[in-house]
């Protein structure tokens, strides 16, 4: 290898915010690194429907015109995204050369068919620019699969926040909570829905409601699986969580709840009705946007509080990969690098179309200054980095399990026994997982 | 032997069609569900594991539920609103062709735009409906946000679209009557409701089975919206056989399993529909 990351990471590292450069980096470097050599290709590329595909096509041409290779993208809405690759890869015969791919859902599923090409051994040839230790630990620990196999490469990652309504809080002398017993204090008392206004909102929905209980069930120092591999979903920790989730839905937030997701959350959260919302942080641009938000500027973008046992921020991703079906893995790696490359990292962030994954971006003084979004937003994504987990289990049935639980979940708020359902949700799932992990 | 018939091969095309878009398909169906197999992993034949499994699965059996109630309510709704209005509309007025035009407007909208214009309509805090009670005097519903009115909400909507269909082959059916029973009924003096119970609705009742038979097939394998407004929620609240069959297929990737499923869900159809063909049958006597 041409250089050592560990040593590269920590100079960084001592380094701190020391490093701060000038300018977005040019993506493509002035060095001996042939971008040339795949020039005539045609490669097709997969993208998910979202800012980080609508930046990626956006500067597409200038991939095209450094390279020579001649690019076809897709965005595709991440249901159908989903189905698509499983099918495809399924088929051996995928469509496309490149895909993104969601690490929460897709990683084991693409590890268990080997789907994707492992980039180590391609790492020997790469421009000095493309920097690989440049990845946050965490990025690349998303990218890294258990057995060592390095099959895509970080693109973004969306901690979960606490989005909540200043004016809301000053108005009856509440501060930020400290912990999970002041989140649920705070709902209680600005809570008052004969005026419209809810003391917490958050999904409901089956299935997209699971990350919410889970920031709260990893705050209670839940794992999903004990010492043993066993499922640990109906312990005292999930049970406690679980109650929390129920009571600060049920109770202090919007009736209909339970069909709430993100969007419906979002929208009530930008008419100023909600005092607190708990998401993912790239929901975050509408918010400051005055021709959609009601609350410009009176936005606090909390640090998820700690919890009884831990502090921890529900963290999902997503990251891009060459397929290992395709007949042209030279110039998808090159197409790979550049998507997340310094310079596209740099204006993902200038435009918060997402929290990248390197930690140049962030020391980017020009894009920190095209930043929509107040530097408030930027301070806790990067303090959520340091206490990001996982949000949901790495496994490969991880659709199975956001149904089952989603469910129980969901029959909470509508009065069913927490811990009964939590005992039938694991009862149901467990043979699930024994089947596909086993 | 005879030598066959040197016609049969033109219906060779057809046939081969057939066999290729409809049995071949079918029969792989079947076997299919004879394996446990999710996309990505070795098929493994089970034999009938997967129709034993759906046979004490609680959310499958709750599924065959849902699907029956909406069914229902989705058939005999828009059966009862569109023979009125067929009978509303049969009768001479100022602008009847316009308001039979508005009429069925509905029928021709896309259900999936139709199903996202209700799912705000529903919406508890920001929807029209909840507005709309409110001028009323009656405090907001949760609608298809509550479990226990999920199930009527899409049933609205789909009485909303489809009642319409119902009333023009009503309405068909009524234009193409005999006057003889009619003038028959007058002389014998029949009062207006005598006729409607007597002699119209006899006589009309072999269109209305034709609509039934429509409006089930149609009815039972409603998804679009569905999907689009409640996933199937809260919880399982509406979740059909359609609903728990895409997740078994497309969440999932379960193939063995959503393929029993559907060979379960084939012989509802074609017991339902042979039910009301034969009533159909049944009520020709009338004619």
């Amino acid at each position: 290898m041409s250089h050592n990351p560990i040593a590269r990471r920590t100079i960084l590292q001592a380094a701190g915010g020391t490093l701060a450069t000038g300018a977005i980096p040019s993506a493509f470097a002035q060095s001996s690194f042939d971008w040339k050599r795949y020039a005539g290709t045609a490669l097709e590329v997969h993208l998910v429907k979202s800012p980080r595909g609508e930046l990626l096509q956006k500067y597409q041409k200038e991939f095209e015109d450094a390279t020579g290779i001649k690019v076809g993208a897709e965005q595709i809405p991440e249901q159908q995204s989903r189905q698509k690759a499983v099918i495809e890869f399924n088929s051996g015969k995928p469509s496309f050369d490149v895909i993104q791919l969601s690490y929460h859902v897709q990683k084991r599923q693409f590890a268990k068919g080997k789907w994707m090409e492992d980039l180590r051994p391609m790492f020997a040839a790469t421009p000095p620019e493309f920097d690989r230790a440049d990845f946050s630990p965490g990025g690349m620990f998303y990218a890294t699969q258990a057995d060592g196999r390095i099959d895509s490469l970080p693109l973004n990652l969306d901690p979960w926040v606490l989005y909540w309504n200043k004016d809301l809080f000053a108005a009856k002398g509440l501060a930020y909570p400290k912990n999970f017993a002041e989140i649920i204090d705070a709902a209680r008392k600005i809570h008052d829905p004969a005026n419209g206004i809810v003391g917490f909102v958050g999904r409901g929905l089956k299935n997209a409601n699971v990350p919410v209980w889970t920031s709260f069930f990893l705050g209670y120092g839940g794992s999903f699986f004990d010492a043993n591999g066993k499922l640990a979903t109906e312990t005292p920790a999930a049970v406690a969580s679980a109650t929390m989730y129920r009571d600060l839905l049920k109770n202090t937030g919007p009736a209909g709840i339970a069909g709430y997701n993100w969007n419906e959350a979002q929208s009530l959260f930008l008419q100023g009705k909600a005092a607190m919302w708990l998401d993912g942080s790239g929901f975050a641009p509408p918010l400051e946007d005055p021709t959609k938000s009601k609350i410009v500027g009176k936005v606090g973008y909390g640090l998820m509080p700690p919890g009884p046992a831990a502090q921890v921020s529900a963290t999902f991703g997503d990251g891009m990969g060459v397929s290992a079906f395709s007949t042209k893995k030279g110039a998808a790696f090159y197409y790979t690098m550049w998507a997340t490359g310094k310079a596209m990292q740099a204006r993902m962030l200038a435009t918060g179309s997402g929290a990248p994954v390197r930690i140049s971006a962030y020391r980017d003084k020009e894009a920190i200054a095209g930043l929509k979004l107040p530097v408030e937003w930027l301070t806790t994504v990067g303090e959520s980095m340091r206490i990001a987990k996982p949000g949901l289990p790495i496994i490969e049935p991880v659709t199975e399990f956001r149904d089952v639980f989603g469910i129980a979940l969901n029959n909470m708020l509508n009065g069913a026994d927490v811990a009964a359902e939590l005992k039938r949700a694991t009862a149901e799932f467990a043979p699930v997982l024994a089947k596909a992990e086993g | 032997m005879r030598k066959p018939s040197p016609f049969l091969w033109f219906i060779l095309p057809a046939v081969l069609v057939v066999l290729a878009v409809i049995v071949f398909p079918w029969l792989f169906t079947l076997w299919m569900s004879l394996f446990d197999w999710k996309i990505g992993s070795k098929a493994v034949f089970a034999g009938l594991d997967n129709y034993v499994e759906l046979a004490g699965n609680r959310r499958f059996i709750e599924a065959v539920g849902h699907t029956l109630l909406f069914t229902a309510l989705a058939v005999i709704l828009p059966l009862v609103l569109g023979t009125a209005a067929a009978l509303v509309f049969h009768r001479q007025f100022a602008g009847r062709g316009f308001w039979r035009a508005a009429f069925v407007l509905p029928m021709m909208a896309t259900p999936v735009a139709i199903a996202l214009v209700w799912t705000m309509m529903f919406h508890p805090q920001q929807g029209v409906l909840n507005y709309l009670l409110s001028l009323l005097g009656i405090g907001p519903s949760e609608w298809v946000y509550s479990p226990r009115l999920a199930i009527l909400g899409l049933v609205m909507v789909d009485v909303w679209q489809w009642t319409p269909l119902v009333m023009l082959i009503a309405l068909g059916g009524l234009a193409s009557l005999p006057a003889d029973p009619f003038e028959a009924a007058l002389m014998e003096g029949a009062s207006r409701w005598q006729t409607l119970r007597h002699v119209t609705l006899p006589l009309l009742l072999p269109f209305i089975l034709v609509a039934a038979v429509v409006r089930l097939i149609d009815a039972l394998k409603t998804f679009d919206t569905i999907y689009v407004i409640t996933q199937g929620g809260p919880g399982t609240a509406s979740e059909t056989i359609n609903i728990y069959l895409y997740l078994q297929a497309f969440s999932f990737y379960q193939i063995g399993k959503a393929s029993a499923v559907v060979v379960v869900f084939f012989a509802l159809v074609v017991a339902l529909s042979g039910l009301l063909v034969w009533l159909r049958e049944r009520s020709k006597y009338y004619e």
